[in-house]
């Protein structure tokens, strides 16, 4: 698997404030990697550093393997938080002349714009100014924007914020589209359930420091305290206490009309989830058992209280 | 150097395209013609008007002083006695000069009075007086038992005709169209360094609160972008500044044709003494060709190609410094405290330049005119009466070299300021960004 983008050792600092302090990441081909941290850690610094607004004090960063350059301009897409556009200016025109800017024809752009247009179905917004339209449709100029030169990499800092939930969805799933087209989309937020559903890779930056990075199920499970959910039914009024006895045992909940026992059951050092199973088989019947998997945001707070 | 362009045609666009923009570029010319024929009208009108003004002699020697001209009608009231003139010249007279009795005519001096319901206009009572001046003095003449004419056949009227070492002949004609040639240069540079400077600092301001600006720069330089915006501002500005040329010089030459062939008529139609028709042309015809014998003697290509310079120089510098500014602030309120200290040197070199209009080769002058942050407005100025060429080139180099040196300062507030939001900066602030 190769790697469209990697960041080495990039060190930033604004006087006496360092925002970034030799920081490492890579970014593989087609995939969507979460650019994720606190507020102020040390994220925007970053992606204006990988969209050469701002240079590093000290580390390089390569794009398919060559060290960035003025010319990679038109191979990154960005979407920034802060968005905006120029108001009295028309959406069309508005349109072509930041396609322009990325290094796209007119012409080309044009065509492009109108089968952006056409999928989104605002094909009469063309002559519009930004200032007639609401929050939500320039945010969605925007995006056309930000993606209408197909970059190799997308750069999107928050970008569900200021869509209703219809739009997000359709936003989302352009997105995804964009990456099995082949783009390779660095996604930055502080909305943990679409990193759930949205990134294969993520990094966490807190206090200018790399703390974690990885392929997103490899952290979960690196991340996994062998906790077990159980519910067991039980004529056996002291079940519980038994359990408790050989495993670590939290968070009981009992519904004695119908026997039913409910908890969270931590395996011990030494045993396997057989042994747990087959533990539980011999004192009562199972009906449910599931292993508890850390959620991004569960492994986000724990990390961030840990490094601090 | 594409995206520089397509930045430029943006910016110009984006303002030319203005509705404000086009209705001052197409009005304003008219609006300052059309103001200037109102006040001369007015002038005219004004003076139009007749005044009757009553006199007593009580001397009974000054009457020739009385002559009536248009605007000036005399009567002379000495037979009802000072005292019934005087009533009747509050009810039907503009006013009443009155003339005691004396034995000598130097007592006449500080007697002679004159009643009015209003306070008199100065040009007015000098008028009086010059008349009564002269007639007293022909008086006195008379009693000395000289002949009138014999003193008037002593009188020269010398006008003097100036003329430079290198033969072109200049006039008083010539210093007042040179003054007003530097000035008004002088002037519109002034303004337009003003005008289109805080038209930049507001597009940057514009670009700052609208977020557009991280877009922009993750597509082209901050460096690109900011001269982006200078430059096609400036080319707006040039626009403006031909269209308003080509008008003002279509009215010029529509009002030159219209009183041309006026003053043809009159001479033509009024018969006239060889004496008179002289005269008349000295006044009308000949001033008309003297004006424009002068606007050919000015030093035109030199003051067209300094403008140019001086424009583009000034300009430069002062919307850089303009452009940094608005990236500084969040808000055109914020700008203020930064605002003082750029419109200084130009407000320093307007008074400077029209306080030297009167000796424009001075040491004052020189200094100001090659000084890089006034010499646009003040070299402007002092170019039509003619500047050594060292002064020019001095001048114009160290312009390009400050130029230069501002652009990279301001560039770089501006690279670190667009990206900053919330903070009110101080110049220490800015100070610090220059080392980021």
């Amino acid at each position: 698997m190769k790697n469209v983008l990697t960041v080495e050792n990039v060190t930033k600092t604004y006087g006496n404030f360092t925002a970034l302090n030799k920081v490492s990441i890579a970014i593989p081909k087609g995939s969507v990697f979460g650019l994720l941290g606190p507020n102020g850690a040390g994220k925007t610094s970053l992606i204006r550093i990988i969209n050469q607004i701002t240079l590093p004090d000290s580390g390089t960063i390569y794009l398919d393997g060559k060290p960035l350059q003025l010319n990679h301009i038109q191979d990154i897409g960005y979407l920034p938080e802060e968005r905006g556009l120029y108001k009295s200016m028309k959406v069309g025109e508005q349109a072509i002349y930041l396609a322009q800017l990325k290094g796209m024809s007119k012409q080309e752009a044009k065509k492009k714009l109108q089968m952006w247009f056409e999928k989104f179905g605002i094909n009469d917004w063309w002559n519009k100014k930004i200032q007639e339209l609401s929050k939500g449709m320039a945010q969605k100029v925007q995006f056309i924007v930000t993606v209408m030169h197909e970059p190799k990499l997308l750069i999107f800092d928050e970008p569900f914020s200021g869509f209703d939930p219809v739009n997000a969805n359709l936003i989302k799933d352009e997105i995804l589209k964009l990456r099995d087209n082949g783009a390779s989309i660095i996604f930055s937020t502080h909305r943990m359930e679409s990193v759930e559903e949205m990134c294969d890779y993520i990094a966490l930056i807190d206090k200018s420091n790399k703390i974690l990075d990885g392929k997103l199920s490899d952290i979960k499970h690196q991340f996994k305290e062998n906790k077990f959910e159980v519910g067991l039914i039980s004529d056996n009024k002291n079940i519980f206490n038994e359990v408790q006895e050989k495993f670590k045992v939290t968070n009981l909940n009992t519904n004695t009309e119908n026997n039913e026992y409910k908890m969270v059951v931590t395996l011990n050092n030494n045993d396997t989830t057989k042994d747990l199973i087959k533990y539980l088989n011999s004192k009562a019947q199972i009906n449910h058992f599931s292993e508890i998997i850390p959620s991004a945001n569960d492994i986000f707070l724990k990390s961030v209280t840990n490094h601090e | 150097m594409n995206k520089l362009l397509l930045i430029i045609k943006r910016e110009f666009y984006a303002k030319v395209k203005n509705k404000s923009f086009i209705i001052l570029t197409i009005l304003s010319p008219i609006l300052v013609v059309a103001l200037g024929a109102l006040i001369f009208y007015l002038s005219e009108k004004n003076s139009e008007d007749v005044r009757k003004v009553a006199y007593v002699d009580e001397t009974n020697q000054l009457a020739p002083a009385f002559t009536n001209t248009e605007t000036l009608k005399y009567v002379d009231l000495s037979a009802l006695g000072f005292k019934e003139a005087k009533t009747l010249a509050e009810k039907d007279y503009y006013g009443l000069v009155y003339i005691p009795k004396t034995d000598s005519l130097n007592q006449l001096s500080n007697d002679i009075k004159f009643y009015s319901q209003e306070t008199p206009g100065l040009s007015f009572i000098s008028t009086v007086e010059g008349r009564l001046e002269k007639q007293i003095r022909n008086l006195k003449i008379e009693k000395l038992n000289i002949d009138v004419a014999t003193i008037k056949a002593t009188e020269t009227n010398v006008s003097i005709a100036t003329e430079n070492f290198t033969g072109e002949k200049s006039s008083k004609i010539g210093s007042i169209l040179r003054m007003a040639a530097g000035g008004g240069f002088g002037y519109l540079i002034f303004m337009f360094i003003i005008i289109y400077g805080t038209s930049v600092m507001r597009s940057v301001i514009e670009e700052k609160t609208s977020r557009i600006i991280e877009v922009i720069i993750s597509s082209v330089k901050p460096f690109q972008l900011m001269l982006g915006k200078i430059l096609g501002n400036a080319l707006a500005g040039l626009m403006q500044f031909i269209i308003w040329m080509i008008i003002g010089g279509a009215i010029l030459f529509a009002i030159t044709l219209y009183l041309g062939t006026e003053t043809t008529n009159n001479t033509n139609i009024v018969p006239m003494t060889p004496d008179v028709v002289h005269q008349v042309q000295e006044a009308s015809n000949n001033n008309l060709q003297l004006v424009l014998q002068e606007i050919k003697n000015l030093p035109i290509l030199t003051i067209f190609f300094s403008f140019l310079v001086y424009f583009f120089g000034g300009y430069l510098i002062y919307s850089s410094i303009y452009a940094a500014i608005g990236a500084a602030v969040d808000s055109e309120t914020d700008t203020q405290q930064f605002m003082m200290p750029v419109l200084m040197p130009l407000v320093i070199a307007i008074y400077i330049g029209f306080s030297i209009i009167e000796n424009p080769h001075g040491s004052v002058a020189v200094g100001f005119s090659i000084f890089p942050l006034t010499s646009p407005i003040v070299m402007l100025m002092r170019i039509p009466f003619g500047v050594p060429w060292w002064q020019i080139a001095v001048s114009m180099l160290l312009l390009i070299l400050t130029f230069i040196g501002i652009v990279w300062f301001a560039a770089k507030i501006y690279r670190v300021g667009i990206l900053m939001y919330g903070k009110k900066p101080n110049y220490k602030e800015i100070y610090k960004w220059l080392k980021y």
